[in-house]
Formats: structure tokens, C-alpha cells, sequence
């Protein structure tokens, strides 16, 4: 079975920094892969070339057999590629709503309209049923510029599940998130997600989330991938927590 | 959800307008004639501005609707008010369309910068150009509506007065509708965060140039009624301080709202006519202090005053579930 982003060789290099060093990962349908790495590692690196903002040096990327190297991050989000940021990046004068709906023209298949509105209600009801999904229903006309770090995290987080995408990457779903809410948002994120994403990857530091969430864990350092597999083997490799968790687990 | 007027009440309200006219005193006529063409090429600007980017120089489209008038109505003897406008529409929007994917690669000083030297390398060619009346321009002859001509002033006047009236208002009922659209909240997120935009399968390139091109259409058809109404044109109209003042327009009444556009258009003529009516030798400060009272005081522009009060009437209290919801985060 075809897999849904099959990356082979990929290499990118900021000057002397090797950001990605041959780098060489298959991820089938219905995975949740985490990514972990210290900073610098070459994760978010990975993911920005996955989504079309960096041109690797060499190599190749394919979802589901199609290669997308060379695509710009529009073309890879309508092919199925979406993705959500460390900080989150929102249209923050818009409101909650109006910032999904934003996302809901996006994923329309013809061009944005002149004069519907984009608050039409069938759109409306979509936005609604999507920010209910993440709890936060009663914040839907609330500018985001007033709302708490969290829920704007889970707002990018919805954005990039309008489009129903094939693959989805999260880059650090929790971070900003405090102790005693981490597994809260994540669940939520989890629970809301899954109707609409069978395949996710995400960056993550917190290795309680990641042993509890991902069934594959992917450690990179330096460029390269450290250690791949299962959380439980992947969490105890000597060179893994030599080099990423630093005896985290 | 923000609400607004619904469009059939918007087009009563332009009916009234224009009829309106019929009570205005005389002197008042060409003034507000002019204040519907300005905030009409303004529109323009404060949908481009909605997408982040100020153009400078919409001169150049507003000088291209001129000259296009111009030149067909004194080739073919076009005088039709209604028929002028729409070719000035086309001069406009035909050059926007050409240039509009160009510029739209570009934003912030750069997008500005690059507009104001398209406008001025127009001025140089039609300063340089005799076959265009060079530096002088050139006449046309006074306009008609349906095969009517009008000998009296006064109702000249009011003809153009009512066509420039609503024309306007109908590209603000048009421009309305474009706030709420699609393509009108699409244009808010390019500004905020067009790379953003990008990655959500929107491509901010070509909402940009729609835009632009909305807003060269205006501008062309505002040239035209600024040729109407002085019945002559010269290279000016594409100088860069007659750009500059359909920014000042723009600025003072900020992005948010059509109707501020119209109001900061008719404030500023007013401000400018009787400036130069009692100040005659310092109108220029009169203006600036007028432009720097409302940048201290309302930074978003005129149309701030009754958008934040909408916001403040729409908007749900926060609940003690949204206040728990929000604290916990």
C-alpha cells in the first residue's frame, strides 16, 4: 500500500548547519507519528519542507506517490498537506469564526466569491459545529486578539483541519500549554481531530505526550534520524536518550 | 456576526442622496460632485488598503480614465455622462488588470513606492507628449445624459452631481457587499498574515490583484467625472500629490467601513473649501492639523467611531463559562 508522505534522501543545508541529512521516512495512513528532537535537530525543518515553505537541497517528498518537492505550501495544503504552528498564526483582529471561515474558503474547490457572504449560514453552521468540536463554541465571535494563548492553539489547530486533510502535522501541539492542561488539550485536540485527519504527525518535547498519544516515535538529531519505531523502544534507545530526552521517561 | 444596512435600503438612501441635489444650493452642487469622485477613487484605495497595501499612485488609473474619456469621446463625439464614466471604468480596470499581478508580488513601502513611479513615469510621458497637449492638456466638450443637453449650469451641475452621486454610491452598496464576502474577509487575512493565507489554499497573490484591479476601476471612472466636471484634462491628474490626496481621504477614513470613505471625502472638501475661502495663504496647515487631530485621536480612521460601537453592541458578554474557559488556559 502506498504510503501517505514517503520522503527519500532529502537534504538541506543553512549554510553549514545541516538542517536535513539524508533524510529517509515512509508514514502509512492512519499513523500518529511524533518527531522529537533537541532544538535545532532539523523536526521543524522537516516540516517545512513537507508543506512546500523550504526547497529541500536534494531529495524527494511524495504523498501518496506524487512528488511535491517542488510545490509552494498553497499547492501542498490543496493536495492535502495541512499544518498547524508552534506559535500560532492567526488573523488576530479577526474573530475565532471569521478566522475558520477564512480556512473554509480555502478549502472551497472554486474561486473565493465576490459577494457571498462569507459568514453565509451553511458556512456559519460548519465554523460553529468545528469550534464546538474544540470546546470552544461560546468564542466564536470573539476577536482573537482577546483570547488566551491555549485557545488560539487550537484554533490553528482547527484552521488546518477545515480542508479535511490527508496528512496533518502539528508542530507542538502543547507548547505554551501549562502541566496540568497538557493532556486535556490533548485529548481534545485528539477527540477533534479525529473525524476529519486519519494520519497526523507532530512535533512534540513532552515525552509523556508523545509515549501516550503516538503509536511512532521518529527521534532526529542533528539532520538525521536518530531512532525510528515504537514509542516504548524508540523512548529507551541509549543514543535517543543520550541525545534527545537526555534521560527524560 | 456584524450586521449592516441591507443593500435595498443602502439604494434608497443613494436615491436620496442624489435627489438631494435638487435642494443643495448651487455653489454646493460641483463641490459635492467633486467630494463623490474623490471618495470614489478613495473607495478604491481603502479596499486595496484592506489587503495591506497603499497605493500612491492611483493617479495613474485616475489619469488613464481621464485621458481614455477623453481622447474616445473627442474622437467619436461621445458626450453620454453614463457612457463616459464606463469607459474611464474600462481605462482604469484594462490597466490595473496589466498591472496588478506585477505589483501584487510586492507589499508595504514597496508595493507604495513602486505605484507612485508608474504614476509618475505616466505624468513625464504625457508632459512630453504634444499629440496629448502636453503639459496644457486639452478640452472636451460638456457632457449629456440620454441624448439631454443642458445649457442651464445649475442643471448641468445637478446632472453630474446625481450620476457622480450614484455611481458612487452604488460602488459603495458594491463594495459593501465585498466587505462581507469571501473575497472581503480573504482580503482582512492577506493583510494580517498572508502567509497564513497561503497555507490555507488561498493564494494572497491574486487576492491582492483582484483588489487592485477593483480599485483601478474605481479610479479610472473617478477620472472621468473629475474630467467632466472641469471639462479638461492635463498631465496633473497623474501627478504624484493629486494620488496623495486620495490617500489623505483613505487615511482619514481608515478600512473599516464604506460610508467613512464618503464621510472623510465630504470633510475634506469642506475643510479644503473653506480653508481656502478664510486661510487663504495657510489652508495646507488647516488640512494638516486636521489629519494629524484625527490620527491622534481616531488612528483607525473615521469609520472607527461606529465600528467599534457595532463590535460593542455585537458581541457577546463574556460569560462566566468563557471566563472560567479562558482562565484555565
Amino acid at each position: 500500500m502506498t504510503p501517505v508522505l514517503s520522503v527519500r534522501g532529502l537534504e538541506k543545508r543553512f549554510d553549514a548547519v545541516v538542517a536535513a541529512d539524508a533524510l529517509s521516512l515512509d508514514i502509512a495512513a492512519g499513523q500518529k507519528v511524533s518527531l522529537i528532537g533537541a532544538n535545532g535537530a532539523g523536526k521543524t525543518t522537516f516540516v517545512n519542507m513537507v508543506t512546500g515553505y523550504l526547497k529541500p537541497d536534494s531529495g524527494s517528498i511524495a504523498l501518496e506517490g506524487m512528488d511535491i518537492a517542488k510545490r509552494s505550501p498553497r499547492n501542498v495544503a490543496r493536495l492535502g498537506i495541512s499544518r498547524s504552528f508552534q506559535i500560532p498564526q492567526l488573523f488576530i483582529e479577526l474573530t475565532a469564526a471569521e478566522n475558520l471561515s477564512v480556512a473554509v474558503s480555502g478549502a472551497g474547490t472554486r474561486a473565493l466569491s465576490f459577494h457571498s457572504p462569507a459568514e453565509g449560514h451553511g458556512r456559519r453552521d460548519k465554523v460553529l459545529e468545528l469550534l464546538a468540536r474544540f470546546g470552544l463554541g461560546d468564542l466564536a465571535d470573539r476577536p482573537v486578539s482577546e483570547l488566551a494563548g491555549g485557545v488560539r492553539k487550537l484554533i490553528d489547530i482547527a484552521m488546518a483541519l477545515v480542508r479535511r486533510p490527508k496528512l496533518l502535522l502539528l508542530d507542538e501541539p502543547t507548547s505554551g500549554v501549562s502541566a496540568e492542561e497538557k493532556f486535556v488539550t490533548m485529548d481534545r485536540v485528539i477527540h477533534a481531530v479525529a473525524p476529519d485527519a486519519a494520519t497526523i504527525v507532530f512535533v512534540e518535547h513532552d515525552m509523556e505526550i508523545v509515549s501516550r498519544y503516538a503509536d511512532r516515535v521518529v527521534a532526529f538529531y542533528l539532520g538525521r534520524i536518530l531512532a525510528d519505531g515504537d514509542p516504548h523502544d524508540v523512548l529507551k534507545d541509549a543514543e535517543v536518550r543520550r541525545y534527545v530526552t537526555g534521560g527524560a521517561q | 456576526m456584524k450586521q449592516g444596512l441591507h443593500p435595498v435600503v443602502m439604494l434608497l438612501l443613494v436615491a436620496a442622496a442624489a435627489l438631494f441635489g435638487r435642494v443643495l444650493p448651487t455653489w454646493t452642487l460641483s463641490l459635492a460632485t467633486i467630494a463623490a469622485s474623490n471618495a470614489l477613487i478613495a473607495l478604491g484605495i481603502v479596499i486595496l488598503a484592506r489587503t495591506g497595501n497603499v497605493s500612491f499612485g492611483q493617479g495613474l488609473f485616475y489619469a488613464a480614465g481621464g485621458y481614455g474619456v477623453a481622447l474616445i469621446a473627442n474622437a467619436w463625439g461621445i458626450t453620454d455622462a453614463l457612457v463616459q464614466m464606463l469607459i474611464g471604468a474600462v481605462c482604469g480596470g484594462l490597466l490595473g488588470i496589466v498591472i496588478g499581478p506585477l505589483l501584487a508580488r510586492y507589499s508595504g513601502i514597496f508595493f507604495g513606492m513602486l505605484t507612485l513611479a508608474l504614476s509618475m513615469v505616466l505624468y513625464g510621458a504625457l508632459v512630453k507628449t504634444t499629440a496629448l497637449g502636453g503639459s496644457d492638456g486639452f478640452n472636451i466638450g460638456r457632457p449629456t445624459l440620454f441624448g439631454l443637453s443642458f445649457t442651464d449650469t445649475r442643471e448641468a451641475d445637478f446632472m453630474l452631481y446625481a450620476v457622480s452621486v450614484v455611481t458612487t454610491g452604488l460602488a459603495g452598496i458594491a463594495a459593501t457587499i465585498l466587505f462581507r464576502s469571501e473575497l472581503g474577509l480573504a482580503s482582512l487575512a492577506v493583510r494580517e498574515n498572508n502567509l497564513r493565507v497561503e497555507y490555507l489554499g488561498i493564494s494572497s497573490n491574486w487576492v491582492v490583484t483582484i483588489n487592485f484591479a477593483i480599485a483601478a476601476v474605481f479610479a479610472g471612472a473617478s477620472g472621468s467625472f473629475a474630467l467632466m466636471a472641469q471639462r479638461h484634462i492635463d498631465p496633473q491628474f497623474a501627478y504624484w500629490t493629486t494620488s496623495g490626496e486620495f490617500v489623505f481621504v483613505a487615511v482619514l477614513a481608515g478600512y473599516q467601513s464604506v460610508a467613512a470613505v464618503f464621510v472623510a471625502s465630504l470633510a475634506l472638501e469642506l475643510v479644503r473649501s473653506f480653508s481656502n475661502l478664510y486661510l487663504p495663504n495657510t489652508w495646507q496647515l488647516v488640512l494638516g492639523v486636521f489629519l494629524l487631530g484625527v490620527i491622534l485621536f481616531l488612528p483607525r480612521g473615521i469609520g472607527s467611531l461606529w465600528i467599534k460601537q457595532r463590535r460593542k453592541r455585537t458581541d457577546p458578554p463574556l460569560t462566566a463559562v468563557t471566563a472560567q474557559k479562558e482562565a484555565a488556559q
